[in-house]
């Protein structure tokens, strides 16, 4: 019951509430809500939309690992979005630069991006060991910085090159093409949703296997504790920040590697801040993300139908935001009230207080 | 923002400021223009400091301004608001929507009004609810993002045929002081040597003048005012300092939060309608915001958490801004050019002051400037956009160390 009440009830709650609050929204502004929800629940069996879900799922999925391990600590990578941003281009140009034997390829390509994410979240994490600068300014920093990277480094006197109205970075070469599983009419599931499974179980075995992940844990439930403990603060951010930079550099690998094979302007933006979310909503447990990041995808991918129905489908990104803001206040409100039960149990047992 | 952060220990009184704030900020401003019109002779780009750069400027370090402005309210009460973007895009929509409809003066209450609503939802959030204020203010930005969406594809796509842009908003028209103005442009024109350069920015600053600008000049005085110099102002920031002292003195903690907090939205509400209401803009734009309310927290930061520093912080964000915007990468390489002069002041004051290791990096940062400015043509525009990022991260690490910012800041307070 208590796990019930403290883990799965505050999520059901918040995601109730922003149904009924999107569907008031949906009647004010004249439609039929029940019309548009059953229209999202239809469109999961149409078309590639149940594959688009699994692949969106998988890319959540990852964003969400890397915000989840620095939020073990209270660490706030908000520079998700940048990492992501920089490790995507600078391995679609290595990977569209290189010759190699196929499947070593799309190694090296992988590696290159999870170095590259690395790398960019080291500079906050660096000037917060050293300099001790906030991460989560620096890493809104980082965020612009990263932008205008990208957009410099794809530019055709740069890496890139200009193809119709787009411009892109060289194609990789067949041989870093990651295959993915064929699900004819259906669409094709990218083969390196399986990475977001493995990372998702790494992350499981990390946090409650290894010295790591208690220490990490140690360091996000009482810093000063940890401290005391033996846990060198230091050390733990830039770990921390290391490893969720490099988990977010892996974030558009499935894309790149499983359907567009380049860097181009139709980068989508704000996964980050949707693995910002996403985290919230699963308590960094890597079960609770996983449902998360198939919530996001489904919202984001069957709220496409709701255009066929009048209703603009913006109202999944309101869900979405409600959702968040919700949950977290659902989880503190639950915890203040466990608390107060707690109190009142003890109060019972050392017989201050009358039963009530 | 973490507690265990905060020195344990009390730092030494500070002995006292021979120097009065106002004339810190005098020097500055002095010492800025003496280094722009120096820079404009030594690379022979006049632009730097001409009425029309100076113009954009102004109206570019606007909403800048006005989103630090609305970081200053809610950090000086001790809440953390990384939900400038979201109000400030709420703003935008807000400002567009009364705008069309009633005129610029009734779009600046609107996104007052919205931005305030978001203000509401942080305040709720964080206040009531105890939310951390960084998760708060993601949510915020998530939110006021697909909010203004779905209601622009609601009620614009009807009237401008695109979901994505409103329908033409009248701006404000502008203000001149002919008679100073037309004298000034003379003497800009004479092109002589610090003294055209004077007259440019001049001239600038009184040509075109729309009431926001002033608006926003009279929120800044009035913040510093209200903040530093009534009992009222004090109450707050004592929230963001020591809570829990305040509130043992009687001071009705949350109640101050939640005027900061959706003071700080409507302000950012306002910023937002500093960018709909911008001549250059038709109206509401999707993406409009590109991210302007972390550079208003950044400029803030870069001002110390102080409203004279903020106002240096947007001035020299929106300069940039304009300054690329005006004149491209070419102009904008002066610039790094003066950085360099800037830097080669600051080693010579480190040098008199014995302080070997920063005038080396400072020796060491110039020759790399330099190296930039004397290789490159041209920077380009991808960069030169995110160049207040660059600064501010560059500012917090050499100078957070100096930086004080409310000692509460973000620390998440429960009466009790």
């Amino acid at each position: 019951m208590g796990i019930l009440r403290g883990k799965l009830l505050p999520p059901v709650l918040a995601i109730l509430f922003s149904a009924l609050l999107c569907g008031i929204a949906l009647v004010v502004s004249g439609a039929n809500p029940l019309q548009a929800f059953g229209v999202m629940f239809a469109q999961v069996g149409e078309g590639t939309t149940a594959v688009d879900i699994i692949n969106s799922t998988g890319t959540y999925y990852i964003a969400a690992l890397a915000v989840a391990i620095g939020f073990q600590m209270n660490l706030f990578n908000i520079g998700v979005e940048g990492q992501y941003r920089v490790a995507a281009v600078v391995a679609a140009v290595v990977g569209g630069s290189i010759a190699l034997p196929p499947g070593i390829h799309a190694l090296v390509i992988i590696l290159t991006a999870a170095v590259a994410g690395a790398l960019w979240a080291a500079i906050p994490a660096i000037l917060k060991v050293t300099r001790g600068v906030n991460e989560v300014i620096s890493t809104i920093m980082m965020n612009g910085l990263a932008l205008g990277l990208a957009a410099y480094l794809i530019g055709a006197d740069v890496f890139g090159e200009l193809r119709g109205n787009n411009i892109r970075t060289p194609e990789i070469p067949e041989s870093g093409w990651v295959p993915g599983i064929p699900f004819g009419s259906s669409g094709t599931v990218f083969g390196l949703v399986f990475l977001a499974a493995l990372l998702g179980i790494g992350y499981w075995v990390m946090m409650n296997r290894t010295r790591f992940g208690f220490e990490l844990r140690a360091s996000g439930e009482s810093s000063t504790a940890a401290a005391a403990g033996g846990v060198n603060a230091k050390k733990m951010v830039l770990i921390a920040m290391l490893l969720s930079g490099g988990i977010a550099g892996l974030v558009s690998m499935p894309e790149i590697l499983g359907r567009d094979h380049t860097y181009n302007l139709n980068f989508p933006a704000g996964i980050g801040f949707s693995g910002i979310a996403i985290a919230l909503l699963g308590r960094n447990h890597p079960g609770g993300i996983a449902f998360g990041a198939l919530l996001w995808a489904f919202l984001d991918k069957s709220g496409l139908a709701l255009d066929n129905v009048g209703v603009p489908r913006e109202i999944v990104t309101i869900m979405q935001g409600a959702i968040v803001l919700s949950v977290v206040v659902a989880y503190e409100v639950v915890r203040r009230f466990e608390l107060a039960a707690q109190q009142r149990q003890v109060g019972r047992q050392l017989g201050t207080v009358d039963a009530a | 923002m973490n507690p265990s952060e905060a020195p344990s220990t009390v730092p030494p009184p500070r002995k006292a400021r021979r120097i009065p704030g106002w004339a810190v900020g005098a020097l500055g401003v002095a010492g800025a223009v003496v280094l722009l019109s120096t820079t404009s002779y030594l690379t022979d780009v006049p632009q730097l400091t001409s009425t029309g750069t100076i113009q954009t400027a102004v109206r570019l370090a606007l909403p800048i301004l006005l989103a630090a402005l609305g970081g200053l309210w809610a950090e000086r009460a001790g809440v953390v608001n990384i939900g400038l973007e979201g109000m400030m895009i709420m703003g935008t929509w807000g400002a567009a929507w009364a705008g069309y409809q009633w005129g610029p003066w009734a779009a600046l209450v609107a996104a007052a009004v919205f931005g305030a609503l978001g203000g509401l939802l942080h305040a709720i959030a964080t206040v009531t609810f105890g939310v951390n204020h960084i998760v708060s203010g993601v949510a915020i930005n998530l939110l006021g993002a697909g909010l203004t969406k779905y209601l622009s594809t609601l009620i614009f796509f009807p009237l401008s045929n695109n979901p994505r842009e409103s329908p033409a908003v009248p701006k404000f028209d502008t203000y001149s002081a002919s008679g100073l103005s037309d004298w000034l442009g003379e003497l800009e024109a004479q092109q002589r040597v610090g003294l055209s350069d004077v007259a440019g920015i001049l001239r600038g600053l009184v040509t075109g003048v729309s009431p926001l600008t002033m608006l926003a000049i009279l929120l800044v005085i009035g913040s510093y005012l209200v903040l530093w110099r009534t009992r009222f102002g004090l109450r707050l920031r004592s929230c963001g300092e020591n809570p829990v002292a305040a509130e043992s003195l009687g001071v009705n903690v949350y109640w101050y939060k939640y005027v900061a907090v959706i003071g700080s939205g409507a302000l950012a509400g306002i910023g937002g309608a500093a960018l709909v209401l911008n001549p250059g803009q038709p109206g509401y734009l999707e993406g409009q915001t590109n991210g302007r309310g972390f550079i208003g927290l950044a400029a803030m930061i870069f001002g110390n958490w102080r409203p004279g520093g903020l106002l240096g912080g947007a001035a020299l964000f929106g300069y940039a801004d304009g300054l690329q915007l005006r004149s491209g990468g070419k102009t904008f390489l002066a610039l790094i050019y003066g950085a360099v002069l800037l830097l080669v002041v600051i080693v010579i004051w480190q040098l008199v002051r014995r302080r070997w290791f920063a005038a080396a990096f400072g020796i060491l940062a110039a020759g790399l400037l330099y190296a930039v400015y004397y290789s490159v043509d041209e920077v380009p525009s991808e960069l030169t956009t995110y160049a207040p990022h660059l600064v501010t991260l560059i500012v917090l690490a050499v100078a957070s160390q100096r930086l004080r910012m409310p000692a509460a800041d973000g620390v998440v307070y429960r009466r009790g």
